[in-house]
């Protein structure tokens, strides 16, 4: 009898650290420093919203790209924020999470034997994604010497005649980068000239600390060339909810649609029903949460040089990359030792490709108190 | 509001180490800054946040939001008249309303019959004072953006990408 199990998904490479995932599970009052997600809950006025729309019967299927309302709401939201201009009947999908947007974007974009360029240290869905979309990850690595940022020259090597797209990733989970207007500016010169597509993650756009953030498709002839994916998990803490969109170009976004309505129909109609309250409703809490993000990055980065653990400034998200090579440890043993010896845990850098090795990320989703005796307790463990 | 009297209000008990970490405002500056803010009566104290909902204090047992109907003096609008009220140690918090009444107090006791005593003997035959309601307090649920309630439990995974 035939493997149940297809070639293709047999040939992924299961997550090296699923072992370690699962010890941190496995223990209690363990402080987390490990979560990829907000520590705040879904602001009350936007479950309320859902709430109510359950309550007067909103239980049914929406269109397949969203509801009208929503992409209305999305569309002058971009126009609004960052001057983009997308029209809501066209161009622009509502997604589960920017998880299915990056899907249908590949699926969409990439013919066996496209390349799709990716950076790393990244986060862990891109290349097996790729993979499954039947194209070619090419993975482009990037190290602390370069603060893990994309340089034109970088870019410019790795582009082949099989290039079809760049995955952009900013800021960055895991190492918190992200890129000026001008860095941007620069990238999409050499894109331009070679034609070469842009898949954009800018899940957490809202939370850049030192400068405002460029969406890639704003910059002078990038939209035709670019798909623009964002949520509502992180900026609105609505993990839970997955709801994300997608923008680009009418052609892309039609094919998009196409496997979006055979695989997903649509997002659950409670989980737009509160996005909608997220973009319209007041924003203060939002604002509220950067504010805390932004001053627990201060915290984290300055403890980190204290103790001794080198990182680089992370411009966005609410992570930070240390080096941990002085202690003499790899990623994983140092996350282990940590987690059973002082019950703190972090996810080894090698979870984000082999060029996290020798580092780990730090969410600092966590609140204050957590953090200042997390790091209470990284520093003893360091010191032994 | 300052950064540092904002760090303040939610944790009085952060250090100036702590703020300089967090704000990138060197430690000695914040030192100077509280320092003047205490002097110029901006920080009036530092105190923990108690439930009271949860803990038996015989002496505030009883709770009661007494509005009060005032007649303003010549010169002094309300304020000679709140001065006397307020000074009562029972009156934990007066404060000058626009509305039908004028005073909103927040009176404690040992029990009904303290609060009502207050109410009858001194605060109803003060002169300028024409008239009182009083509401007894029967569960605070919210106080000063302090929701008082245990904290829920933390529903996240404890690690994810």
């Amino acid at each position: 009898m035939k493997n149940i199990v297809s070639q293709k998904v047999q040939e992924m490479q299961p997550s090296g650290i699923r072992a370690f995932f699962d010890l941190v599970l496995g223990m209690k009052d363990v402080i987390s420093l490990g979560v990829g997600e907000p520590d705040f809950v879904t602001p009350w006025h936007i479950r309320e919203s859902a709430i109510y729309s359950i309550e007067e019967g909103y239980t049914s299927y929406t269109s397949n790209k969203g509801l009208v309302k929503l992409r209305t709401y999305i569309s002058h939201f971009l126009k609004k924020r960052y001057g983009l201009e997308y029209d809501a009947e066209e161009e622009v999908l509502v997604t589960v999470g920017v998880s299915e947007g990056l899907d249908l974007a590949m699926r969409a974009m990439l013919d066996p034997g496209d390349e799709i360029l990716i950076c790393r240290p990244s986060y862990v869905s891109y290349g097996p994604v790729a993979e499954l979309a039947g194209g070619r990850p090419k993975f482009i690595s990037l190290s602390q010497k370069d603060g893990f940022k994309l340089s034109p020259e970088v870019l410019k090597k790795n582009i082949g005649q099989h290039t079809k797209a760049l995955l952009l990733n900013y800021p960055c989970n895991p190492t918190g980068v992200s890129y000026t207007k001008k860095e941007l500016a620069a990238f999409n010169k050499i894109l331009e000239k070679h034609g070469i597509w842009v898949i954009s993650d800018e899940v957490y756009d809202e939370l850049t600390y030192d400068f405002d953030h460029t969406p890639f498709s704003s910059l002078s002839g990038a939209k035709e060339r670019t798909v623009y994916l964002n949520g509502f998990s992180k900026a609105y803490a609505m993990t839970g909810w997955r709801v994300g969109f997608a923008c680009g170009p009418r052609d892309v976004i039609q094919a998009m649609t196409k496997i979006h309505q055979y695989t997903i129909m649509c997002v659950p109609i409670v989980s737009q029903m509160a996005a909608c309250e997220a973009l319209v409703g007041p924003h203060k809490p939002f604002e509220e949460m950067k504010r805390e993000y932004h001053r627990r990055r201060e915290f984290v980065v300055a403890r980190l040089n204290e103790i001794g653990l080198s990182c680089h400034q992370p411009q966005g998200a609410f992570y930070a990359f240390p080096s941990i090579k002085r202690t003499g440890l790899s990623s994983g043993d140092f996350a282990t030792r940590l987690l059973k010896e002082k019950k703190v845990a972090l996810v080894p850098g090698t979870a984000f490709g082999p060029e996290g090795e020798g580092y780990v990320r730090i969410s600092y989703a966590t609140s204050f108190d957590m953090l200042k005796e997390a790091f209470e307790r990284i520093e003893e463990f360091i010191k032994k | 509001m300052d950064v540092i009297l904002e760090l303040l209000s939610k944790d009085a008990r952060i250090t100036p180490q702590e703020i300089s970490k967090l704000t990138r405002i060197k430690a000695d500056e914040v030192k100077k800054r509280i320092k003047k803010y205490e002097k110029d009566g901006i920080i009036l104290g530092y105190k923990a946040v108690i439930n009271k909902e949860m803990i038996e204090d015989k002496e505030t047992e009883v709770r009661a939001l007494i509005e009060v109907k005032v007649a303003p003096q010549k010169d002094l609008g309300f304020d000679k008249v709140a001065e006397r009220i307020y000074a009562f140690p029972e009156v934990a918090s007066c404060y000058l309303l626009s509305g039908s009444y004028d005073l909103l107090l927040v009176v404690e006791g040992r029990d009904l019959k303290t609060v009502s005593r207050f109410v009858a003997e001194k605060l109803s035959p003060m002169e300028h004072v024409r008239g009182t309601v009083t509401h007894f307090l029967l569960k605070k649920y919210k106080e000063d953006s302090m929701i008082l309630k245990s904290k829920e439990e933390n529903k996240r995974l404890a690690i994810s990408y």
